[in-house]
């Protein structure tokens, strides 16, 4: 590159310009057809891979085992106690202000968690959550885990806050797990 | 002179023409709708999804539920469209279509019943002649419609076509001829007969894909389906068109498609003749039509439209003087040997 033609910019800065070879005349019809033909090995490669759609509603998309759905509460699987202890970290760490948390001692004679106080009260307003998973990692006790559930849509939004019962209860229909690397 | 029949060794009673004529309608127009959602699963599976697959086992009943919604529209016409032209243009490429059917030959002369049948609608010694005849009336067809719609956008696409088509017959004409020559008869059943020992997809290999190339462009098909070029022309010459009259140009690039396939399957690939008795040589032609059928597909799902004047110069500066030497080379080689 001379200097003359680009007088502001270092050689290492002008690239040459890359051009394809010339169309027409017959090595260009013998291109064409090449190509075309290039192209029809391509199509008919798909054509025998099969289809890759997820046919959504009957099959549901899988998501990977971090994914960040729907939360859920946990019990002690061996005692059924609750996790939660009615801290409200979870709400206190929430920067959508989703979370409401209403605690109450525990009876001794009919325990709810294993803690002193349980949530009398729990409740995410997931119209508001924002699935930034900061509950989650504000929880002492591991009470609180974001899930693996996407189909939240509903008619109203009161339907949106998910009370402490709908919470801890089992999803009904699993969704599938994606592995790593898949 | 010869008689326009040609050599009709026997004399067929006018029910078995009718018989015939009416199988032949039948059949072709079953396959037709079919066709359509082939073409869709075949685009789909192209490009590695499904195409549709919601109404009835495999999505088989798509083209029914098409047909009803094409049934139940209004049957519109825009105001500054010509009353007796506008309906004319649909039914003008449908007839085109329908007519070219009669000549392809489905199989030799059969024993049915108590005399000898040929199977195919009529032996015409003008052969080929007839079919390019005919397959011009679509021409007409979309020229008509294109400005009897009283838009620019239809009357724009209508030119393109013409354009197009006349450029794109020429070729067409000229790759048969090399098949036409090796054979010495314009007849389609004296075609297939001279490919007993050889298809003439073998010596007229640069015919065949010549007159492929140019039937993808007659037929209006992908990548030459600038007529109908979305981006530029909303839908070309059926801009204006909608409910069934939309619905009988669709039919009519249908019916295009088997009839090419069907024209390049007798010239180049034998025909009716394959293995097994001599009723199964419909059967043969069908499967062998199908095929090509599919390759039209295969093509569409590959290559992108081509630019007006790539279309242009391709018919022009390519087909044209490849097919011209095809048949001198052809003509020189049947002279010589």
């Amino acid at each position: 590159m001379s200097d003359t033609e680009f007088p502001y910019l270092k050689d290492t800065e002008v690239v040459e310009v890359q051009r394809g070879p010339e169309p027409g005349g017959v090595k260009g019809a013998y291109r064409a057809f090449r190509e075309s033909a290039r192209g029809l090995k391509t199509t008919m490669g798909r054509l025998f891979e099969g289809p890759v759609t997820i046919q959504y509603p009957e099959e549901k998309t899988p998501v990977y085992p971090r994914f960040r759905g729907r939360h859920k509460l946990h019990r002690f699987e061996d005692t059924g106690l609750e996790k939660c202890v009615g801290c409200s970290l979870c709400a206190a760490a929430c920067p959508a202000d989703c979370i409401r948390v209403v605690a109450a001692e525990n009876d001794p004679a009919d325990r709810v968690s294993a803690g002193e106080r349980y949530a009398a009260v729990y409740e995410i307003n997931l119209a508001r959550c924002i699935f930034c998973g900061y509950c989650e990692v504000a929880c002492p006790f591991d009470a609180i885990t974001m899930g693996h559930e996407y189909e939240l849509a509903d008619y109203n939004r009161e339907d949106l806050v998910f009370t402490k019962e709908m919470l801890l209860a089992e999803p009904l229909e699993r969704t599938p797990l994606r592995r790593e690397g898949e | 002179m010869t008689p326009p029949i040609a050599d009709a060794t026997f004399a067929e009673s006018a029910w078995v023409m009718v018989v015939k004529s009416l199988v032949i309608f039948a059949v072709i127009f079953a396959i037709v709708p079919v066709l359509t959602v082939i073409e869709r699963k075949a685009l789909g599976r192209f490009q590695a999804r499904y195409g549709p697959n919601r109404i009835g086992p495999f999505g088989l009943m798509q083209p029914l539920a098409d047909a009803i919604k094409l049934i139940g529209k209004e049957g519109y016409r825009p105001d500054n469209a010509l009353a007796f032209l506008y309906p004319l243009g649909p039914a003008l490429v449908v007839f085109s279509g329908v007519t070219v059917l009669a000549i392809l030959p489905w199989g030799n002369v059969q024993e049915i019943g108590d005399g000898p049948v040929g199977l195919y609608g009529i032996d015409v010694s003008i052969g080929i002649l007839y079919f390019f005849a005919f397959s011009a009336f679509a021409f007409y067809g979309l020229l008509l419609g294109g400005w009897a719609s009283g838009s620019k956008y239809s009357f724009l696409g209508a030119m393109r076509s013409a354009a197009q088509l006349i450029s794109y017959e020429i070729s067409m004409g000229l790759a048969l001829l090399g098949a036409i020559m090796m054979a010495g008869t314009l007849s389609l059943t004296g075609i297939v007969a001279a490919q007993d020992d050889v298809w003439y997809v073998i010596p007229q290999f640069l015919g065949f894909l010549i007159f492929m190339v140019a039937g993808f462009a007659e037929a209006n098909r992908a990548p030459f389906d600038l007529p109908e070029a979305d981006a530029e022309l909303v839908a070309g010459y059926q801009t204006e068109y909608g409910g069934m009259r939309f619905g009988s140009f669709m039919l009519a690039e249908y019916l295009e498609m088997v009839v090419i396939s069907g024209v390049a399957a007798t010239f180049f690939l034998g025909g009716y003749m394959g293995p097994g008795p001599g009723w199964l040589d419909p059967i043969w032609l069908l499967v062998k039509t199908l095929c090509l059928v599919f390759v039209f597909f295969w093509v569409r799902a590959t290559l992108p439209r081509l630019r007006y004047d790539q279309l242009m110069s391709l018919g022009w500066k390519v087909l044209l003087p490849l097919a011209t030497l095809n048949v001198l080379v052809t003509a020189i080689l049947v002279t010589v040997l």
